[in-house]
């Protein structure tokens, strides 16, 4: 017991003290924060003003106008060919050229911009809106139908979802909120497996091609190296883990703060009405008051924790079975398939969390920490989850011995090109 | 003959092949034994068995009249012969780690570090990593984390390669002062020079079977060829029983025949000649380990 205390400790230091471990741990949460906050700021900022021509030769579409404060529309009535010349010198960023036409519907497919360089998506997308917007008023107003009378006709629902508990009580469910959750959970888990079970698998290979693993293994069992390994390297995703939670969120709140604070933003997003900011707030809660975030926390853990140690394992196994980095391909398929079928499961398991293929998929240890934790948020009955980490657990001691038996021979097999008949055969020997 | 160390029976088949095949050792204590064969005899297999990294399929162990077990892993030293160290790793935290692996408290260890870094001049070595270290220095490292618990049987593999002559001689003179402490050593080897050198008892092992066993004097007795080697001056002309297989100016080489011994050359020598050395050439290992392996 002692000896597995010291094969963590130092599994866990060799790998915390590198700078790289350092470096990824302060670096991730800028970064992740950057993706939160740079789009938000450039959104803000962009402040790069669009001047484009129009030539309207049908006069259907009189007077476009544009809605945000950076594009600007300037009629011009030259002749085409002149107006194209135009473009280069009079700093149009683009030229729309509407033909002459009898109707509108003529000119469905005739419109065309014109330009030096390629239009930006976003760019063609506002003007196709605007000029779709402006054909339907014309319609309508043609119709005898006022722009107002469509619009009160048109309300928009929005429901409550309230779910019934065993006892009768009652609680407001929210899809979105449900879906969230249990997607960046389900991809939390599959990240963490990939990144820690390799983690695993490189130390294997580590010990075996640089030969020490035979001084080891002559103080202590195998079984006691994998085990410490793969303790010992769950405690340093743990720590990077717990460590860029925090950071993410410190960053986040201050760089949040930061773009906040600025009187436009604020005004924008709440238009200053302190009441329906409450309003949001309390929307939230009472959402998240429909999720069951003890046994949401307790679940994400323990589906955590089991899916990495199931995987790990395995890769703790396929490391021992090869010589080098480049030769675990062939093992490696068989491990990385039940984890990117779970995650591509996981949008059908968002559509419908309770269905046949969801109740299996979060029972086989295999796929389970993934889809379980996508199933969660929406309610799971308990006796399913308890079965479900059950099953896990047996999962979990069914991998590690399969693991301890190919990785005691594994280990210490050197320059032979190892098949799964060989793996077959190695799980037969004694001890 | 105390033992420390016997194996009976001990078979081990892997997919098919007969690594060991039905041996049996016994290894005296204090003695330096030598454990010799051709690749793939089987050497490798045995020695991961006593250090109980693999289990045999049939037969057993006793240790010290004990039937091998776990406990006995911090009374055995091993050296092996694909040895490595974490390149990451400093020095001395590795030869730490790798001490208390075997059982020994931080203090302890620490303290029979600092004797052994010292006695080697390598205490500058400490916190360089493994990775700035040669070869040789490296494999010195590895010498001390073999020994450092004082254990009782000592198991080397190959222990000389990868050590330049004078590093060797370091080496070899460490081995037999901890022979003087009373360790008993295993010493698994190709280079027969250091078998005859340092070995008392030796072992042949060929395809799994231990084909030859006992102390050097004894097996090298057992195969001598009855053959002496002469110096002497005048003319050597006529030998009864005796077949003269290689003569010079003033040396000879000559095999007795017909149970003669070497008195019987003797007296027939002295009349002839004036005799200035004498000596029975015995085989030395390397043929012997040629023959045995070629039968």
């Amino acid at each position: 017991m002692n000896n597995i205390l010291l094969i963590i400790q130092r599994e866990y230091l060799s790998r915390v003290r590198k700078k790289s471990f350092l470096i990824m741990t302060l670096l991730t949460p800028f970064l992740m924060a950057a993706i939160v906050v740079i789009p938000t700021y450039l959104a803000m900022n962009t402040t790069e003003e669009r001047h484009i021509a129009i030539l309207d030769e049908s006069n259907l579409l009189p007077i476009l106008e544009t809605k945000d404060e950076i594009t600007f529309f300037h009629y011009v009535s030259g002749d085409i060919e002149t107006e194209k010349e135009n473009l280069d010198t009079d700093e149009f960023y683009a030229l729309v050229h509407i033909p002459t036409s009898q109707n509108l519907e003529e000119l469905k497919d005739k419109i065309t911009i014109y330009s030096d360089k390629q239009v930006s998506l976003s760019v063609r997308g506002q003007i196709e809106n605007l000029i779709e917007n402006k054909a339907e008023k014309i319609k309508l107003a043609e119709s005898g139908i006022d722009s107002q009378t469509l619009k009160d006709a048109n309300i928009n629902f929005d429901l409550k979802t309230i779910i019934l508990g065993e006892e009768g009580e009652e609680a407001t469910g929210n899809a979105e909120l449900s879906l969230g959750i249990g997607f960046v959970s389900g991809f939390l888990i599959y990240i963490f497996i990939f990144m820690y079970g390799a983690m695993v698998m490189r130390g294997v290979i580590e010990e075996k091609t640089n030969r020490i693993v035979e001084v080891i293994i002559s103080s202590i069992k195998p079984f006691q190296l994998m085990m410490g390994k793969i303790v010992g390297v769950a405690l340093v995703g743990l720590t990077q883990f717990v460590l860029w939670m925090l950071l993410t969120l410190i960053l986040t709140s201050i760089a949040e703060g930061f773009v906040m604070n600025s009187p436009d933003m604020m005004a924008n997003t709440f238009q200053d009405s302190p009441m329906q900011k409450g309003l949001m707030m309390n929307q939230l809660s009472m959402a998240f008051g429909g999720i069951p975030l003890g046994q949401l926390a307790f679940a994400f853990l323990f589906y955590f924790l089991g899916g990495y140690l199931l995987y790990s394992s395995l890769f703790a196994a396929v490391g021992s079975a090869v010589d080098q980095e480049a030769d675990t391909q062939q093992f490696m398929l068989p491990i990385t398939i039940p984890l990117v079928l779970s995650f591509i499961m996981m949008q059908f398991i968002i559509d419908n969390p309770d269905g046949g293929l969801a109740y299996w998929f979060s029972m086989i240890p295999l796929t389970s920490p993934i889809i379980m934790m996508v199933r969660i948020p929406f309610g799971v009955p308990t006796e399913e989850l308890l079965l479900s980490m059950g099953m896990l657990i047996s999962g979990f001691m069914l991998t590690t011995w399969i693991a301890a038996k190919i990785y005691r021979t594994g280990i210490l097999m050197y320059g032979k090109k190892v098949s799964y008949k060989e793996l077959w055969k190695w799980l037969t020997y004694k001890g | 003959m105390i033992e420390l160390f016997q194996a009976n029976n001990l078979c081990k088949e892997y997919a098919g092949h007969k690594a060991l095949d039905g041996v049996n050792i016994q290894v005296p204590l204090g003695s330096i034994y030598g454990l010799l064969g051709p690749n793939g005899a089987g050497k490798t297999t045995l020695i991961r068995i006593i250090n109980q990294i693999t289990a045999p399929d049939s037969g057993n162990i006793t240790f010290r009249g004990e039937p091998l077990q776990q406990k006995h892993i911090s009374q055995i030293g091993y050296l092996p012969e694909e040895r490595g160290l974490y390149k990451k790793m400093k020095v001395g935290e590795q030869a730490l780690y790798l001490a208390r692996l075997k059982g020994l408290s931080k203090k302890e260890a620490k303290e029979k570090l600092h004797y052994w870094f010292k006695k080697l001049e390598m205490t500058s070595w400490w916190d360089k990593k493994v990775e700035e270290l040669s070869k040789g220095m490296a494999q010195k490292v590895q010498f001390i984390t073999t020994v450092l618990h004082e254990p009782k049987l000592l198991i080397f593999d190959e222990p000389f390669s990868g050590f330049d002559p004078i590093n060797a001689e370091i080496i070899k003179r460490e081995i037999l002062a901890l022979k003087e402490k009373g360790a008993t050593i295993i010493f698994s080897t190709h280079r027969m020079e250091s078998v005859e050198e340092l070995c008392d008892h030796i072992a042949l092992i060929n395809q799994g079977k231990c084909i030859l066993q006992g102390s050097l004097e004894e097996v090298k007795s057992a195969y001598r060829s009855h053959t002496y080697q002469l110096k002497f001056e005048g003319n050597l002309t006529q030998l009864n029983n005796f077949e003269i297989l290689s003569q010079n100016e003033n040396s000879a080489l000559i095999k007795a025949l017909n149970g003669q011994n070497s008195n019987d050359l003797l007296m027939q020598l002295i009349p002839q000649v004036k005799i200035l050395s004498f000596q029975e050439k015995l085989p030395s290992i390397n043929d012997i380990f040629i023959q045995k392996v070629s039968e």
